[in-house]
């Protein structure tokens, strides 16, 4: 029998300060005016309000939304191996990975929601007719699954019910890595979009999804305290620092990922892949690439890292961070290069590149997961932040 | 033998070699070098600018699935550019002026360094035996017909996800937003086949018989003869896609 959880056992009192809900506040409105945003595209159509054309229908709606997604699996399954093998020294950050993992989750439903023309009838029709070849539908099903795993298993951890909870849990991570692994064949499926097909994709998504869960953690341990304004207890540093651990392999990982995926480009195979390789390298992803993806969100973290030889809560947090943002805009360069060369480019004066620049309607859409998962993040330390602090393994 | 001596051989002509000769003969070529396009051999370009195989590369007995297996096989060197099929396509099927299903892309082709030529290609809708589209939709709003193997939409279905967009090798899908679903050719399905006719709209209007449609599983069809025609070179766009495609090009 399962009790109702008491909220006076979970809640953290000293988060509730006026400071913090007007923060928790920012982020809710940071969040409606997404929504509000995408109600806007709904009623004046999206090709008035979001930038995609025929040739490029997809952009930094979808974008966001994998990056969300692949947060959430991240922290799912960081979440469950701590749970399963307990005693390994992440499992005090596990609790709270676990709430997080939700959070990210439900930014991307928001965001995928206002990105989609009829959610009403992704509702209906996806119970109704669904296609079991369709990448998208096990997707979204399967994240569904995991979000209602995912509910149970923390309302279990909340009774402290943690032998279910765990069984739950590896229900969730299992969804989670099925629901990952669609998403990256969602786009290395598609033979006709030679950037993105091949069989690398599913396995980068994962690896992607292992490297966001861990800055994840890092980043919301970190403001966790800093909100409480006090100093980190030496078994959530240490498990902030196995998180770190995970941080740097991850980071090596993907960037070995990364050249050899565009060393592959430029050894041969279809040429819309090497001109859509060159939008990344040289041509108006450029900065993008550079910059921020492999720059500040591989090279630097990992640099970060090794120096201060993960001995520095707030090196490890600069670190996360900017893998976070490296992460994001990795996202947005893999979505809008495997479209950027047009089907019939060169005939009819169509480019080589096409141009794709986000319209405002989108990046407010966009704010819709920042705000949900902000907000979710405040909300849960108010309400369960003792539940977290437990930091319990539940072997 | 050496090439010296090769040449004081009389030439014995092409005549004499059967049909079945040339044609592996011209299956070896095609095959190294990439295609043959109104005469001029377009080799060492991209699979992108220059896409072909000849007929029955793979399979020298294709399969034709469906009955009536429906199938359009553009002669592209009779194109005109004078878009009447797209007209005639926007009229019968009521697309708006945002959008379009079928459409004449033009290129300005060397031919060699003094020579450029002007082609014209119409596209539209494939109706592939392997179409992307149609495997990516969730909710199977998009389908191929299982008689006919018209890729078709059931409008109330579609939730506007686009991935079928972008899956198309062939940009032959919008959205349009009177129906709040994607939209695309259907071979005048709705409009004109099932009500008796024989031709799609754009096949009716080319006053230059640019656009030959028929069922191509009939040996007896235009379409068939047009395509099995001795020596014929044929190609499809995209053919590394691997959709295999049920609109043909070539020359007559």
């Amino acid at each position: 029998m399962i009790n109702i959880f008491a909220i006076a056992d979970s809640q953290e009192e000293s988060v509730a300060t006026p400071a913090l809900n007007r923060i928790t506040l920012f982020f809710a409105l940071l969040a409606l005016v997404g929504i509000g945003a995408g109600l806007y595209a709904q009623m004046v159509g999206h090709h008035h309000a979001y930038a995609n054309t025929r040739e490029l229908p997809w952009g930094i709606l979808i974008s966001t939304y994998a990056f969300f997604a692949i947060t959430s699996t991240g922290l799912c399954l960081l979440a469950a191996i701590s749970h399963i093998f307990g005693g390994n020294q992440m499992a005090p950050l596990a609790n709270r990975m676990v709430f997080l993992s939700i959070a990210t989750i439900m930014g991307a439903f928001g965001i995928i929601g206002m990105e989609i023309e009829n959610p009403h009838r992704m509702l209906i029709y996806n119970m109704l007719s669904p296609n079991l070849t369709s990448n998208i539908w096990w997707m979204g099903t399967l994240y569904s699954m995991a979000v209602g795993f995912m509910f149970l298993e923390f309302y279990l951890i909340l009774n402290k019910q943690y032998k279910q909870a765990v069984t739950l849990g590896v229900m969730g991570a299992i969804a989670e890595v099925l629901a990952n692994t669609n998403l990256g064949a969602v786009f290395a499926t598609q033979a006709g979009r030679p950037f993105w097909y091949g069989a690398q994709l599913p396995i980068f998504f994962l690896a992607c999804a292992f490297l966001s869960g861990a800055a994840a953690a890092i980043i919301f341990t970190h403001f966790a305290f800093k909100i409480r304004d006090i100093e980190l207890d030496e078994t959530t540093f240490t498990g902030m620092q196995t998180a770190g651990k995970v941080l740097a392999l991850m980071l090596f990982l993907v960037s070995v990922a990364t050249i050899w995926r565009f060393i592959a480009y430029y050894a041969g195979g279809e040429e819309a892949a090497r001109v859509a390789a060159d939008a990344l390298v040289s041509g108006p992803l450029a900065i993008n690439f550079w910059v921020f993806e492999i720059t500040f969100g591989l090279a630097v973290p990992l640099a970060l890292l090794m120096m201060s030889g993960l001995k520095s809560r707030q090196m490890m947090y600069y670190a996360a961070l900017l893998t976070l943002i490296g992460q994001f805009v990795s996202r947005y360069d893999l979505v809008v290069a495997g479209q950027i060369v047009p089907e019939f480019a060169g005939w009819s004066g169509m480019p080589f590149n096409l141009r794709y620049m986000p319209s405002i309607t989108e990046i407010l859409v966009t704010c819709t997961g920042f705000g949900i998962a902000g907000a979710l993040f405040l909300i849960g330390e108010r309400f369960f932040g003792r539940t977290f602090g437990e930091g319990s393994s539940h072997h | 033998m050496k090439i010296e001596d090769l040449n004081k051989l009389e030439n014995e002509g092409t005549d004499s070699l059967p049909s079945e000769e040339r044609r592996n003969f011209l299956r070896f070529g095609l095959s190294i070098t990439g295609v043959f396009l109104g005469g001029s051999l377009l080799s060492l370009t991209s699979t992108r600018n220059a896409q072909g195989v000849t007929l029955n590369q793979f399979d020298d007995a294709p399969k034709y699935p469906y009955k009536p297996h429906y199938s359009m096989i553009i002669l592209q060197n009779r194109c005109i550019d004078c878009e009447r099929c797209m007209e005639a396509c926007t009229k019968t099927n009521n697309v708006p002026s945002y959008g379009f299903r079928t459409k004449i892309l033009e290129q300005m082709q060397t031919i060699n360094p003094t020579r450029k030529e002007q082609v014209f290609m119409p596209v539209l809708c494939n109706h592939c035996n392997r179409p992307s589209c149609v495997r990516v939709c969730p909710t199977s709003a998009t389908y191929k017909n299982k008689t006919n193997g018209i890729v078709m939409m059931d409008y109330k279905k579609c939730i506007g996800c686009k991935t079928c967009m972008a899956a198309c090798p062939y940009n032959a899908r919008y959205f349009k937003e009177e129906n709040r679903a994607i939209d695309k050719c259907n071979f005048c399905f709705d409009t004109r086949l099932s009500r008796g006719e024989k031709l799609t709209a754009c096949a009716n209007a080319c006053p230059a018989g640019v656009r030959n449609f028929g069922d191509i599983s009939d040996p007896d069809s235009n379409v068939y003869r047009l395509l099995h025609r001795p020596d014929n070179v044929a190609w499809v766009l995209r053919p590394e896609t691997g959709s295999l495609p049920n609109v043909f090009y070539t020359v007559g």
